[in-house]
């Protein structure tokens, strides 16, 4: 269809982005690599040594590691779970007839457009504050013991921030999807007398089943790189306690200095990473075709 | 009768609604009320919900002390910066992509989404290094180059998906009328790209501006955008709340209302169009 001037015109066109991505992902990923078998100190410099791979035997073997891998699954499943049942649920609530449905749908979706340093720092000050906080003042109207959330539960702490920050997406993709339901088939299943919960179980869940997949998918991208939530907050403490693979390779470059041990780990966050955005990818290229 | 009972039924969603909602926009009106309060009534408890006497100083000691200016441009430099790069780059880009499409352009399309999906913390160490090598730390230029690449897959995308939607018939029509190369892009794409245009920089500038990782990582002061100033606030000094909350409303407020336009645009460029 296409004459062979327009395909060399549109090889032109796409050339320059193409090779500016393609740059952007292939030096940093071959330099990380290499980093990453050399002996490499900014503390030492010029004296690079290649020394295969120690820094993952390294890495690998080092508790600090795990409990950042841990971590990491733990504040990604935290917020997935939270903002995940709380995206259904508040997907549902939005869709039911009600008054001022528009100002409280942008109230809801709010939170995602508020930086990352600017939520983890209210929270953690005007909310979390042991004393002199919301919570804890609330928690004492109530007659229960004020949580010192940053000593006491600093994951947990770092995961609510992170999931108030979410459950906006979530909740305003699967309301999309639930609004795309069939509006005979919800008529239908009112006028059999369908009870709620059925129609929920059998209708609305399977409907919701690929939107789910794909804000499990999006999300945990971008939670496998929480950051800056934790660097202004705990700055990954108490201890190694709310550390986190992003944070442990930030902590080992840009504060002890160790350019290859960092590499590593970065390469070992980038095969996480990998494993599940070949599901994304694959479920995108889908629905290209159809 | 069922008049009244639909009419009962939406008097009890509606407050349902109205609670879940405050309850969510909960902590951001409650910075914006701290940002009005002393600094003293800022962590008093009780806390005062309305009355108290409210102030606008904490928003003269913000800009005063920590030149709250500089950040701000630098916000608004680099988010429209790499946004109008990017849409240099993006435009001629997804317009073949939509209108002359091969073979290889799905993969090639996918191939682009899929760095967006790289951890940064894999790039961190040479970005980081390259920056200091070449100078480019703390500077405008490299940060808007980062912010480009980092947000180039997410406006190609936004754009093809537009692009796709412009009937292709239109184009031969008016080329079937006698329109030159030149009228054809003036009066008959131009219009309708605009609005998809648009979206995309909305969504990016949002996008841009939030960005906490390389901003961090990258820059001090020179260069800083409001991400690194508001983190300035994580070593406290004394009572800082007030000034704290004024700086974030400050930092929020006008990305808030572009947000909000922005919603529908949300669903399309961070989902890839896997949920329609």
């Amino acid at each position: 269809m296409a004459t062979r001037q327009t395909r060399i015109l549109a090889h032109a066109a796409t050339a320059p982005s193409t090779l500016v991505l393609f740059l952007w992902m292939i030096v940093p990923l071959a330099m990380t690599i290499y980093f990453s078998l050399l002996r490499y100190s900014l503390l030492d410099p010029g004296n690079e040594s290649f020394i295969g791979l120690v820094n993952y035997e390294y890495f690998l073997s080092d508790p600090a590691f795990f409990a950042a891998l841990f971590n990491t699954l733990k504040l990604v499943g935290g917020v997935l779970l939270i903002s995940v049942v709380g995206g259904i649920l508040l997907a549902l609530l939005l869709d039911q007839p009600c008054w001022g449905r528009g100002i409280v749908r942008l109230m809801v979706i709010a939170p995602f457009f508020v930086m990352p340093t600017v939520s983890a720092l209210i929270w953690k000050n005007l909310l979390m504050h042991p004393v002199q906080g919301l919570f804890a003042w609330i928690a004492n109207l109530l007659g229960l013991q004020p949580i010192d959330w940053f000593a006491q539960a600093p994951l947990t702490a770092i995961t609510l921030i992170v999931a108030w920050q979410w459950l906006p997406f979530a909740t305003l993709i699967l309301l999309t999807a639930i609004q795309s339901l069939d509006e005979e088939q919800k008529e239908a299943a009112e006028m059999d007398g369908t009870p709620p919960l059925s129609f929920f179980f059998y209708i609305v869940l399977p409907h919701l089943a690929r939107p789910i997949t794909v804000v499990i998918l999006i999300e945990t991208i971008f939670l496998l790189n929480v950051f800056a939530e934790i660097l202004v907050t705990t700055g990954g403490g108490p201890g190694n306690l709310t550390t986190n693979i992003p944070f442990l390779v930030y902590a080992q470059a840009l504060l002890q200095f160790d350019v290859g041990g960092a590499s590593a780990g970065g390469i070992i966050a980038v095969i996480l990473a990998n494993i599940v955005a070949i599901f994304l990818v694959r479920m995108i290229g889908r629905n290209l075709e159809a | 009768m069922a008049r009244a009972h639909s009419l009962r039924r939406r008097t009890i969603t509606t407050a349902a609604c109205w609670l879940v909602g405050l309850v969510i926009f909960f902590p951001i009106l409650w910075m914006a009320v701290t940002s009005f309060k002393t600094e003293l009534e800022a962590v008093e408890i009780p806390p005062k919900f309305l009355f108290f006497d409210w102030t606008t100083e904490n928003y003269g000691v913000v800009q005063e002390r920590s030149n709250y200016l500089l950040f701000a441009t630098n916000s608004i430099l680099l988010s429209l910066g790499s946004t109008l790069v990017g849409l240099l780059f993006a435009i001629p880009a997804a317009w073949a992509m939509a209108f002359a499409p091969g073979k290889r352009t799905k993969d090639l399309l996918l191939w682009m989404l899929s760095t967006k999906m790289m951890p940064p913390v894999g790039a961190l160490i040479p970005i980081y290094l390259l920056f200091r090598d070449l100078h480019l730390l703390n500077t405008r230029g490299g940060m808007i180059a980062v912010l480009f690449l980092l947000n180039l897959p997410i406006i190609i995308w936004m754009l093809f998906t537009y692009f796709k939607e412009i009937p292709g018939e239109i184009l031969e029509a008016a080329r079937m009328d006698g329109a030159t190369l030149w009228r054809e892009i003036v009066y008959v794409l131009a219009p309708m790209a605009v609005p998809g245009i648009a979206s995309t920089v909305l969504l990016n500038v949002i996008l841009a501006w939030n960005e906490a990782f390389w901003t961090l990582n990258l820059t001090t002061t020179d260069a800083a955008p409001l991400t690194v100033f508001i983190a300035s606030y994580s070593s406290p000094e004394g009572l800082f709340w007030a000034k704290l909350s004024a700086a974030s409303t400050l930092a929020i407020a006008p990305i808030l209302v572009l947000g909000w336009f922005s919603q529908k645009q949300l669903v399309r460029g961070l989902t890839f169009g896997a949920v329609k």
